[in-house]
């Protein structure tokens, strides 16, 4: 049972408290660079998902097999493999995302996050913690992607997941599904996040406060 | 087992320089049959979503066309290929349902504001028009540049355009046959257009007489390749 909510903790830290985008801000590139529509979010999102779990069960299952001087190399084969897995089969089946996403899948490589947690968790942990790791991990990317795209598409084209939201007489705020955009979006997010982490610190500090006084 | 053995042994012992090879060379050599497995797996639907996309693009700039077929240039003279290699400039003829000649899909590419931009262009050697202009694929601004696919107006500029003197990209109101209105805000990407079909014209149009294209043929497969005949047998 403790272990239970071991792996349940380890799902939630990626949700919320160590969230991959809005407290580690890791895997910036993707994020910024595809996330002008929520459907693009939500590709890239679950591409990263897959390689990122796949890659961690691989990963914790043979950490004991990986020599630690070449464990960065046999890190990137096994994450590069997803990835092409990823790519050629996105461009089979979903040939209009894949071109919409274009060189961005092959680069989810050199995404920090998912290298990130195999040198930090998935080479450290059993096969189950890295599995709930990864879910973590994945889902919080995931929605962070959705966000910011989903942000951008409402106000700079007025749409979400290509429905129309206010109907012709909406002058789009082009500016949003532009690269600047995506900085000023991501910019506003971490800082609600922030701001929500500053007023949980605020109010533990009260509360001690007031503790102490009495 | 093997942590039992960490445990005994906690010191730094290097493991040999053949290990390290051997651990990675496995590594490469897994993920190279990985890899290879699923670009087979998925090469030939693929190759589908190609051959459909550009259909699909040829008929978008040939009105009325229902069948097509991919024309090379050989010595003066269109003849029809059906070979999938990469071909030196090929061009589509498109036809309808009786088999009429239509018109040809020209693709051309040049620079544009962001990267470069293929275009895929209708083009009626009878009366030397362009009828009809796709974007294959282009990398322009969202929501400025990508106005050039987006935007239906804009598009419609190319349906009965005369091709000589060279298209021109105007801001004051089209007023002659050759002219479009670019795009407020997206001048360069307009410009651009204009710019690649004139290219594809300046190669294209002389050597395109009337009458020259080849009469439809349906397709048969090709009985050099034995590949097309097995998945006909399947």
């Amino acid at each position: 049972m403790a272990k239970e909510q071991h792996a349940y903790e380890e799902f939630m830290k990626g949700l919320w408290r160590e969230n991959p985008v809005f407290v580690q801000v890791l895997g910036l590139c993707p994020l910024l660079a595809v996330t002008n529509s929520a459907i693009n979010g939500l590709a890239m999102g679950l591409a990263s998902f897959f390689v990122l779990l796949g890659s961690s069960i691989l990963v914790s299952l043979l950490k004991k097999h990986i020599p630690k001087q070449v464990r960065i190399s046999c890190f990137i084969i096994i994450i590069a493999t997803f990835v092409t897995v990823v790519d050629y089969s996105l461009a089979a089946m979903l040939p209009v995302l894949h071109k919409e996403l274009g060189a961005f899948i092959p680069l989810i490589v050199c995404n920090c996050l998912i290298l990130g947690r195999m040198e930090a968790f998935a080479s450290r942990n059993t096969l189950r913690m890295s599995i709930a790791d990864a879910f973590g991990m994945g889902a919080g990317f995931l929605y962070a992607l959705v966000a910011l795209g989903g942000a951008r598409e409402i106000l700079g084209v007025g749409e979400f997941f290509g429905i129309s939201l206010f109907g012709p007489n909406f002058d789009p705020w082009v500016i949003m599904i532009l690269p600047p955009g995506g900085f000023i979006t991501l910019g506003v997010m971490l800082l609600f996040f922030n701001w929500i982490e500053q007023r949980k610190i605020n109010l533990d500090k009260q509360i001690a406060a007031e503790e102490g006084a009495n | 087992m093997s942590e039992d053995k960490l445990e005994q042994d906690p010191g730094p012992e290097e493991p040999s320089p053949i290990r390290l090879i051997g651990t990675l060379a496995v590594a490469g050599l897994v993920s190279g049959v990985i890899i290879v497995a699923i670009y087979l797996a998925t090469f030939e639907t693929i190759k589908e979503n190609k051959a459909r996309e550009l259909r699909e693009s040829v008929f978008r700039v040939l009105p009325n066309v229902t069948k097509m077929q991919k024309l090379l240039l050989k010595e003066g003279k269109l003849v029809v290929s059906y070979e999938e290699e990469k071909d030196e400039k090929p061009i589509y003829a498109g036809y309808d349902d009786s088999n009429k000649f239509m018109g040809y899909a020209i693709p051309s590419d040049g620079p544009g504001f962001a990267d470069t931009i293929s275009v895929l262009y209708g083009y009626r050697p009878s009366d030397r028009k362009v009828i009809g202009m796709w974007i294959l694929a282009s990398r322009e601004t969202p929501g400025l540049g990508d106005k050039i696919y987006k935007d239906a107006a804009f598009v419609a500029n190319f349906d009965d355009l005369a091709i000589e003197p060279p298209i021109v990209a105007t801001k004051k109101g089209k007023s002659k046959p050759n002219e479009i209105d670019a795009i407020t805000g997206a001048t360069i990407s307009s410009v651009a257009v204009a710019k690649i079909i004139n290219k594809g014209n300046d190669y294209w149009a002389s050597k395109l007489k009337p009458g020259m294209a080849p009469a439809y043929e349906e397709p048969v497969a090709p009985a050099a390749s034995p590949e097309a005949e097995e998945a006909q047998a399947q």
